[in-house]
């Protein structure tokens, strides 16, 4: 229930911080650049003189919007990339496993580099490079699910009665992999929060003036001996929110029933 | 090899849930047992008989807790027992032999490492002495190029060799009792029956005393002198195996044994209500009232005791406590003991009992629906340097089979694992594709995939697998499942689907709240009926039964059959119905072919089986269902793996006992017909 708590706070701010906040985000504060936390200024101030807190809130905005959309483009993509060529085999499966091998081999970052590089910061060409290069391992844990249940009866039974392909993926397969799928997704979106973080950090993912928790903690760590709080709470606010998913990935197995498709009454 | 007594003495175990709760397994088990005495533990699953043999070792799996009582083996109580005394036991004295093989032994250990281990680390022998002991009982267990095996791994042994090294491996220690936990449930009935023969000569000759645990009382009469039935964790009945099958005193041993469906039984057999209680829903009086006929309010106010039997061999007073229970006492807990013994004996004399088996289905006709013609179905392919040099293929898995199976009818297809006959049933639902011959469904031909047949001939065949845990889907609810097939072959609308999955539900006698339930949440038994409920969704003419019972209880078992039987009735299906078990068959079926690595040997009414002559192979398999006279039983004339069958010739020629000579290698034998309707195939004059 914590990690539920700890998702539901961020969320919540996330969608009503820009109606809380007691500073503007990019302007002076009005008191001086390092201050520390006080009454007025609860997290301190940054090397600019702008209000920490105010920042640290409104600073996850962008990463949510844009990972949550990249996550699920990745894991619809990706799965039922997995889960068909698992189910129908031969050339087309090895050919494209082997690509997959060979996309896997890449670091993420360089890839993102490139991409970011070459066609720009888009937020929308952001969450299509996310979603694509995210999606890549979830075929492979979709497709490896399917080949174990392919080689079960019930998908058996469903050849037998002479189901359409689409109906075997759609209605056998997908509600046995969907609880691998969802904790796959939930432990994959925080990877990418945090890949998303350390673009911003090198400068690639948010643009300065706009608050982000990669951008605060990439212009604030060479201060870190006299303002320790502009780094920290960002660093708290990514950490918090990346503890909340894993946490939240347990509650959600629960909630699908996970524990009462194997006979536990709980 | 220190002969000693076992006594259990009220022993309690209980399970621990998650929650803190305790609830009880094993409950106030009483048993004593002489050195060398072998004694048969009964019972449907989850009735504690493998947490008691366990215990047996001083062992409890995780959750288990002992709650009370002693198991003393030679005097010491095992729960007692420092770690190394433990050690000595179980390595000593007492040996364990589980029931899957498979996974007994590590697989990464040659064999001969293995079973020499417990020689050398518990008994200090050296390992070329050791070596030459385990070599020895190899070969008395007849495993084949005993030597060689010894440098094997596990997987390089089929499942009948694993299960007798593992015998060997707990054998050479000579230990005083041996604790056997169903280890003949996984095998075939021929491999089973040399098993249960080697396994009285040798414990005899060492003077082992034997517990052996299965729910099978067929298999326990053979090799045990005393039988103790268990229910929901308790002793209900504990006699000597002959007492307890011709005067049962409880009703559930009564029940157990009317379930055995009989090769020479005329009835069908009669299946036990209901199914034993949840942990936690266990009746502190008696734990069968539920299940019982002669319930009255008696069984629900007062727990009955463990007594002896009002029988003629029971004993007139009561037992003193503290006092050993001879052998032959026949002790039962129930509070109508009396009265189940004389309804039943009653009920014999007036021949009264479970329903008369009709001689066929009434249903059965001679119009033919499915037939196949030379059928080949083949696993082996050519790899390109075999196909360019001429290197001929390996034999094919099934091969030059030619069946009918007429309108309504049951049509059983009998034979032992890997002799095809899951291809065969593949290859008529359209899953494995035929390589040559030629099947027909009704007037039109059957499409080799199921992909390229049309939908009304699709809808026609139905398939229910063997293993209902692996064919329906885990993560669909009964509703669903059942839906599938009518909105595939009828189009309907959802809430029409559940009208109609609720009346297939009452037709395989579920009540309508399962429809909510998923699969995880039935018991076996249910679990089939659903299969069984999808398959007749779509209306079939032909339902393909592979293995429909063998993964159920007995006591369940008997009841799926009837169902069977009576969808057969009210539907006029015709049944394709594979088994191992020649008992199944007369129960079932109308006309029986047996199947012997792809190629068939006999095929004709299933009442001509009951009488000679056979064809060798049937004789066997009969003889290894325990229906022939142990002294008439034939024995395979060579007891070794036959992995492929035979390029040329008979295909049973390398384990046949009367092998005429090259005819048999060389030449196909010729189909013989009888005047009973039966035809043979086989070269010996009939």
């Amino acid at each position: 229930m914590l990690g539920l708590l700890f998702l539901a706070v961020h969320l919540l701010l996330a969608a009503l911080s820009p109606l809380v906040v007691p500073y503007d985000p990019v302007a002076f504060a009005g008191g001086a650049a390092f201050a520390p936390p006080s009454a007025a200024h609860l997290f301190g101030t940054d090397n600019l003189g702008r209000d920490v807190f105010t920042r640290t809130l409104l600073g996850g905005r962008v990463a949510l919007l844009i990972t949550l959309a990249g996550i699920g483009l990745a894991v619809a993509w990706g799965g039922l990339l997995g889960m068909v060529l698992g189910l129908v085999g031969g050339w087309l499966d090895e050919a494209l496993m082997r690509l997959v091998d060979a996309m896997l081999a890449i670091p993420e970052t360089i890839f993102l580099l490139l991409i970011a590089g070459i066609v720009g910061t888009d937020h929308v060409v952001l969450i299509l490079a996310l979603g694509f290069l995210y999606g890549v391992g979830v075929i492979r844990i979709a497709r490896t699910a399917t080949l174990t249940l392919v080689a079960q009866d019930f998908v058996l039974a469903a050849r037998a009665r002479g189901e359409h392909q689409h109906t075997i993926v759609l209605r056998e397969l997908l509600p046995n992999v969907l609880d691998m799928l969802l904790v796959e997704g939930a432990l994959r979106w925080s990877w990418m929060l945090l890949a998303f973080s350390a673009l911003s950090f090198l400068g690639f993912g948010v643009a300065p003036p706009t608050p982000d928790w990669g951008v605060m903690i990439a212009q604030n760590r060479s201060t870190f001996g006299i303002a320790p709080w502009a780094t920290l709470f960002p660093s708290a606010a990514i950490g918090s929110l990346i503890i909340g998913i894993n946490l939240f990935v347990g509650v959600l197995a629960k909630a699908i029933g996970l524990d009462r498709v194997d006979g536990i009454t709980v | 090899m220190n002969a000693c007594s076992l006594q259990i003495d009220q022993l309690s175990l209980g399970y621990r849930t998650q929650s803190g709760q305790v609830l009880p397994v094993v409950r106030a088990v009483s048993l004593t047992l002489g050195a060398g005495e072998t004694l048969g533990l009964v019972g449907e699953s989850g009735c504690g008989k493998s947490t008691l043999g366990m215990a047996l070792l001083g062992h409890l799996r995780s959750g288990n807790a002992l709650l009370g009582g002693r198991v003393l083996v030679g005097g010491a109580d095992v729960f007692q027992l420092e770690r190394g005394a433990l050690a000595r036991l179980r390595g000593q004295q007492v040996a364990f032999v589980p029931q899957n093989a498979s996974q007994a032994l590590t697989p990464t250990m040659r064999l001969g490492a293995q079973a020499t281990e417990a020689l050398t680390l518990h008994l200090g022998m050296d390992l070329v002495a050791a070596q030459r002991q385990v070599l020895d009982l190899f070969e008395r267990l007849r495993l084949p190029q005993a030597a060689a095996l010894l440098r094997r791994y596990p997987h390089e042994l089929s499942g009948g060799q694993q299960q007798r090294v593992v015998l060997a491996m707990a054998l050479v220690r000579r230990p005083a009792w041996l604790i056997l936990d169903e280890p003949t449930t996984g095998l075939d009935v021929i491999t089973q029956a040399h098993v249960l023969q080697l396994l009285q000569t040798i414990t005899r000759e060492q003077g082992t005393g034997m517990l052996y645990i299965s729910h099978d009382l067929e298999v326990v009469a053979q090799v045990s002198a005393r039988v103790a039935v268990m229910y929901a964790g308790e002793l209900v009945e504990v006699a000597p195996v002959a007492m307890l099958f011709a005067d049962p005193n409880h009703p559930y041993t009564s029940g157990l044994l009317a379930a055995l469906p009989h090769v020479s039984g005329q009835r069908l057999p009669a299946p036990i209500p209901g199914q034993p209680p949840a942990l936690h829903e266990i009746s502190p009086t008696c734990a069968f009232a539920p299940r019982c006929s002669f319930v009255t309010r008696q069984c629900h106010a007062h727990a009955p005791p463990l007594g002896p039997s009002a029988g003629p061999l029971g004993l007139a007073e009561p037992l003193l406590p503290g006092t050993v229970p001879a052998a032959s006492i026949h002790l039962v807990r129930c509070h109508h003991a009396q009265h189940v013994a004389t309804v039943r004996s009653s009920a014999r004399a007036n021949g009264a009992g479970p329903p008369a088996l009709p001689p066929s289905s009434q249903t059965a006709t001679h119009e033919p629906l499915l037939v196949l013609h030379e059928v080949r179905v083949s696993y082996a392919r050519p790899s390109l340097i075999e196909r360019v040099r001429r290197i001929p293929a390996a034999p094919a898995t099934v091969d030059n089979l030619s069946l009918v199976v007429h309108r309504g009818e049951t049509l059983a297809l009998v034979g032992e694992s890997g002799s095809g006959k899951t291809t065969l049933l593949r290859a008529i639902a359209g899953l494995k594709a035929v390589e040559a011959g030629r099947m027909s469904f009704g007037a039109t031909d059957l499409m080799r995939s199921v992909d390229q047949r049309p939908h009304e001939v699709r809808r026609a065949i139905q398939i229910v697998f063997q293993n209902p845990d692996a064919s329906l889907n885990p993560r669909q609810t009964i509703a669903q499942i059942l839906a599938q097939p009518l909105r595939l072959y009828f189009g309907l609308t959802s809430a029409r689907c559940r009208e109609r999955a609720g009346a297939l539900l009452e037709r395989v006698r579920l009540a309508p709240y399962y429809l909510e339930r998923f699969p995880g949440q039935l018991s076996g038994g249910e679990k089939q009926r659903v299969a069984i409920a999808r398959a007749f969704a779509a209306e079939p003419e032909l339902v393909l039964c592979d293995e429909v019972i063998s993964a159920l209880d007995v006591s369940v078992q008997s009841a799926v059959l009837e169902l069977l039987n009576a969808l057969q009735a009210e539907q006029r299906v015709a049944y394709l119905f594979i088994t191992h078990n020649l008992a199944v068959v007369r129960a079932i079926a109308d006309r029986v072919a047996v199947l012997y690595h792809g190629r068939l040997c006999e095929v004709g009414p299933v009442a001509g089986l009951a009488e000679p002559p056979w064809h060798p192979y049937t004789a066997t398999l009969l003889g290894a269902t325990g229906v022939l006279a142990a002294a008439t039983r034939p024995m395979l004339a060579r007891d070794r793996a036959d992995p492929a069958p035979p390029a040329r010739g008979c295909p049973f020629q390398r384990r046949c006992p009367h092998h005429l000579g090259p005819i048999c290698d060389e030449e196909s034998p010729p189909w013989q017909e009888l005047v009973t309707g039966r035809r043979i195939c086989c070269h010996l004059k009939l």
